[in-house]
């Protein structure tokens, strides 16, 4: 501790962590961030590299060769987790199905997240009838069972990636609008936005440097809870036969395949969801770490 | 005085509250028939209780609310004329809570240099040369320049606020409690710099404070402000030396100085702050005046000129019954 | 205080009250080794800034500190009680019961989902085995002496229905309904209006006198304290730097930041109109880690090698400071000694 007095006061004590260096400490310290942002990495990297990772062919059927049991049920390196029904080789229809997986997760929870911030952000920013408007639209939304919906929609136009994509986009924003709406509010109180406000900049401006900046570290763990959701629904759907269609690997779709034979050969049905179970796992320990470690500081 | 450099011409604001679900819109009279003149180099203090209406005037004047009546002048231009990057160049804020005032995902930098970059001031190195020059104006050393609010105190932060409302160089600050949220120690040195930085720069102060020390301190003017009314006005010096408002009177009998031979003082205000949504008749303050009588019930008091502003209250109106009494107490 | 009451056996005795919170980056010691006494009907003042310790004193006087906070003291006595060993259950019956709080912010003290009145009985019947419509009537006499006009009618009023001078006035009542031995304020008057402080204030001092209540009042505010303190505590960095009674605390400030506090604010008649207000210069130091010496030298104008070392206790009881300077530099800044 300097032990003379000071001769600038203002000099000392400027000294505290940086906001980034506070985020890596926490970040080095959250176990359940740490597991969740590496099990999606990994899973991004392996939907990315597919091609060069899978074994086989996921499309190829060998019908000579069906459902041969994988490694640790007494098969062969040659496949490693077995083969379906049709002989397709299991691995190469699990890592393509990843692609399928963060593919619908991602496109709806950004095309929601897109609609849901923008409708929320207006809401808690301007207030009065634009607030009212869209209160109201959350409130017809959440009206709506979101599984029903989705089927009809699907029975409809058919079921493809596309549609699931679009379908659940359009269903999800509701917690983004609620979320960005209670969070703009709060932020819109704070005096640094009358600051802005009084210096002259423009509402956009206000809305995008002095809000936003605020708000986005609760919508990144509304967008991980909503890719979780999401891919849950594209599981739920494609096991209904009203999702992805075969012969596209699909994780929910593997489980549908294999529910006839789940009595016989359980790992048909196990693997699948399991990685499904672990990839939803891990997404939301990543939200909830995110949350953590982007907390605001308290004031000591 | 000389030319006045802000001028509030009868300015109000009715706010319209809704009371319950289903309940009609009733108005709320947050200002209520403002007018003040404010000279240039002058120190306003505005005083009032919470509620009165003192941080409605101040949005008024800076354009964050529109009034619904009346006009603010500056430099004798109607600002509802002009757009709000025009009166941002003249009127400037310091808030409160400078926890709450700077945005902690922005550097010091970025804070004092938003003015600046909003107003297309200037590129980038002689922005970065002004937000320098300015944070050493306000006592702050060029290294704090990329540092977060967050790792500064609260007397720092007050600083970057401070630094931020003058790199413009405005002729009016609107001070809304800008020590209220500091420690002793630290806002003596606020306001020594706010002081300074007054003689330096000429600037004109609107300065909000519930702490009548203070006031009494730095400002050259006092208004006493009462349900969206300002009750008395008058020099710094007049008002505290013969307060004559009832209200003013309470209001400066509350104040504590550290003087421990006194107890703590009776105000003598009986009820507590009214409904401003159903304000009493008459004279708003009769329900919590000492010297109420039933004209203060029935008639609305108005302004009477005093010697150096003015005070509306029928107790100094020499056209009421009541003035008479007053005489002789 | 009369010659008696001072001889007469303290209502709360502490000493060396030590309070520290291991944090990551070492233990912080919030509050270093303080002594105090209280006497039945008393009222003790502990001001200081942001920090100082002293708010973590009062929860840790009613056992309310977070867990995590190392409470240790040589003495820590309650008529007779001593909290330090307390158990849980003794704790209960005092809080509240025998001693009360009285918090800045009257909301955290009143439940929004309960009446008035529900909770002004709910206080009383907590500790004392009376009957509900007693219990109502005690809250009706209350209220009516804390200046609550037409109180009957107002028990069946939520807290949010009220006013903050209100609220505060109903925290009072609440506070008084097991006619405590002890009551601590923590800021109380912060939060609301000058003129209301003024009315809150001289109830406080009023209710107590009549009461023989003993209070310590926690405040940054060295208007308050002068004007409503017996006795008055000087708190900086976690140390009771100077205590005494309030007139010769004021009257005659002995340590050097007493007097620098004092010259911060503006006085009316004392400080000359716009003139520059005196200054403290640096900031708190830092608390974590082995604190030595004096904490206030790094902003001390009369510092020397000397402030390092262990500081001695100066002055004559009642009125004491902590300062290597036998007259705490008084005449260095040409105060008559």
């Amino acid at each position: 501790m300097a032990l003379q007095p000071t001769i600038d006061p203002l000099l000392e004590e400027i000294s505290g962590p940086t906001p980034r260096q506070i985020l890596r400490k926490r970040v080095r310290g959250h176990m359940g961030l740490l597991f969740g942002l590496g099990v999606v990495l990994l899973l991004v990297v392996v939907a990315i590299l597919a091609p060069v990772l899978a074994p086989h062919d996921p499309y190829l059927q060998d019908l000579g060769n069906r459902m041969v049991k994988p490694i640790f049920m007494g098969g062969t390196w040659e496949h490693p987790l077995g083969t379906d029904h049709l002989g397709r080789d299991y691995l190469s229809r699990l890592i393509y199905g990843a692609r399928v997986s963060l593919l619908i997760g991602g496109v709806a929870a950004l095309i929601s997240g897109v609609i849901g911030t923008a409708m929320g952000v207006a809401a808690g920013f301007f207030g009065g009838k634009v607030d009212a408007v869209v209160t109201f639209l959350i409130n017809v939304r959440l009206a709506m069972p979101v599984v029903l919906v989705a089927l009809a929609v699907v029975a409809i136009m058919g079921g493809s990636l596309q549609v699931v994509i679009g379908v659940l986009g359009l269903l999800l924003w509701d917690r983004f609008a609620v979320v960005m709406r209670a969070s703009t509010l709060q932020v819109r109180q704070r005096e640094y936005v009358s600051a802005a406000q009084a210096i002259g900049a423009s509402t956009p401006r206000v809305i995008l440097s002095e809000i936003m900046p605020n708000i986005v570290n609760n919508l990144i763990v509304i967008v991980t809870l909503e890719m979780a959701h999401a891919i849950l629904l594209e599981a739920a759907l494609s096991f209904l036969g009203l999702g992805v269609q075969p012969p596209t690997p699909s994780w929910g779709l593997m489980v549908s395949e294999g529910k006839n034979m789940m009595l016989f050969e359980p790992w048909l049905v196990l693997i699948p969801g399991v990685v499904l179970f672990v990839l939803v796992l891990a997404i939301n320990l990543m939200g909830d770490g995110l949350r953590d470690v982007t907390a605001p500081e308290s004031r000591s | 005085m000389s030319a006045p450099v802000l001028e509030l011409k009868n300015v109000a604001k009715t706010y319209r509250v809704k009371q319950g679900l289903f309940g009609k819109p009733k108005p709320l009279k947050a200002v209520n028939d403002v007018s003040l003149k404010l000279g240039r180099g002058e120190v306003l203090g505005l005083v009032g209780e919470s509620g009165c209406g003192k941080s409605t005037l101040a949005k008024i004047l800076l354009g964050l609310e529109a009034p619904t009546e009346g006009q603010v002048l500056v430099d004798g231009d109607a600002i509802g004329g002009q757009d709000r990057l025009a009166l941002a160049k003249r009127i400037q804020p310091i808030f409160q809570d400078p926890y709450s005032s700077l945005n902690p995902r922005k550097t010091i930098s970025d804070i004092v240099s938003l003015p600046l970059r909003v107003h297309g001031v200037g590129d980038a190195e002689s922005r970065a040369k002004a937000v320098r020059e300015t944070l050493e104006l306000v006592g702050l050393p060029a290294r704090v320049l990329n540092t977060y609010p967050s790792q500064m105190s609260g007397g720092q932060r007050q600083r970057v606020a401070i630094a931020r409302a003058l790199i413009m160089r405005p002729e009016i600050v609107i001070c809304d409690e800008p020590t209220s949220a500091l420690d002793v120690s630290v806002q003596s040195q606020i306001l020594n710099l706010l002081n300074d930085l007054r003689d330096d720069f000429g600037l004109t102060y609107l300065f909000i404070s519930h702490d009548l020390a203070v006031i009494e301190h730095l400002a050259t003017r006092v208004a006493v402000m009462y349900l969206g009314r300002i009750v008395e006005e008058a020099d710094v010096e007049e008002l505290f030396a013969t307060p004559r408002h009832p209200y003013t009177r309470a209001l400066l009998n509350s104040v504590l100085t550290p003087d421990p031979s006194q107890g703590v003082p009776d105000t003598q205000l009986g009820a507590a702050y009214p409904n401003p949504i159903s304000p009493p008749s008459g004279c708003h303050f009769h329900p919590r005046c000492p010297f109420a009588q039933a004209e203060c019930k029935a008639k609305a008091p108005r302004p009477i000129p005093t010697a150096s502003g003015h005070v509306e209250c029928h107790l100094h109106d020499p056209e009421s019954t009541m003035y008479r009494e007053n005489l002789s107490v | 205080m009369s010659q008696l009451q001072e001889n007469a056996k303290p209502l709360l005795s502490v000493r060396g009250l030590t309070l520290d919170i291991p944090l990551a980056s070492g233990t912080l010691h919030a509050v270093r080794g303080i002594d105090f006494d209280l006497h039945k009907g008393e009222t003790l003042c502990i001001v200081g800034e942001s920090g100082s310790g002293k708010s973590l004193t009062s929860l840790a006087i009613m056992g309310l500190l977070e867990k995590n906070i190392r409470r240790s003291a040589q003495t820590l006595d309650f008529d007779g009680v001593d909290l330090i060993g307390a158990s849980k259950r003794q704790m209960r019956t005092l809080r509240g019961n025998r001693i009360a709080m009285i918090f800045q912010e009257p909301m955290t003290s009143l439940n929004p989902a309960y009446t008035i009145g529900d909770q002004l009985v709910e206080a009383l019947r907590l500790h004392r085995k009376v009957s509900n419509e007693e219990a109502r009537a005690r809250a009706v006499e209350l209220l009516e002496k804390v200046g609550i006009t037409a109180a009957a009618s107002r028990l069946g009023q939520y807290p949010h229905q009220l006013s903050g001078g209100l609220r505060q006035r109903v925290v009072i009542a609440m506070a008084l309904m097991c006619e405590p031995e002890l009551i601590i304020a923590d800021e109380p008057t912060t939060a609301l209006d000058v003129t209301i402080q003024a009315q809150i204030l001289s109830l406080l001092v009023d209710l107590t006198k009549e009461m023989d209540v003993a209070m310590i009042l926690i405040t940054h505010d060295l208007g308050v304290v002068a004007r409503v303190a017996d006795k008055v505590g000087v708190m900086y960095a976690g140390a009771l730097v100077e205590t005494g009674p309030a007139s010769e605390v004021f009257g005659a400030p002995m340590h050097p930041y007493t007097r620098g506090l004092l010259h911060c604010i503006p006085q009316p008649g004392k400080t000359k109109r716009g003139e520059k207000l005196g200054t403290i210069p640096g900031i708190v130091p830092s608390l974590i880690g082995e604190v030595q010496g004096c904490a206030f030298r790094t902003r001390c104008p009369h510092v020397v090698e000397a402030c390092r070392g262990e500081i001695p206790e100066r002055g004559t009881p009642p009125h004491e400071f902590l300062c290597v300077h036998a007259d705490g530099a008084r005449a260095a800044e040409g105060e008559p000694a």
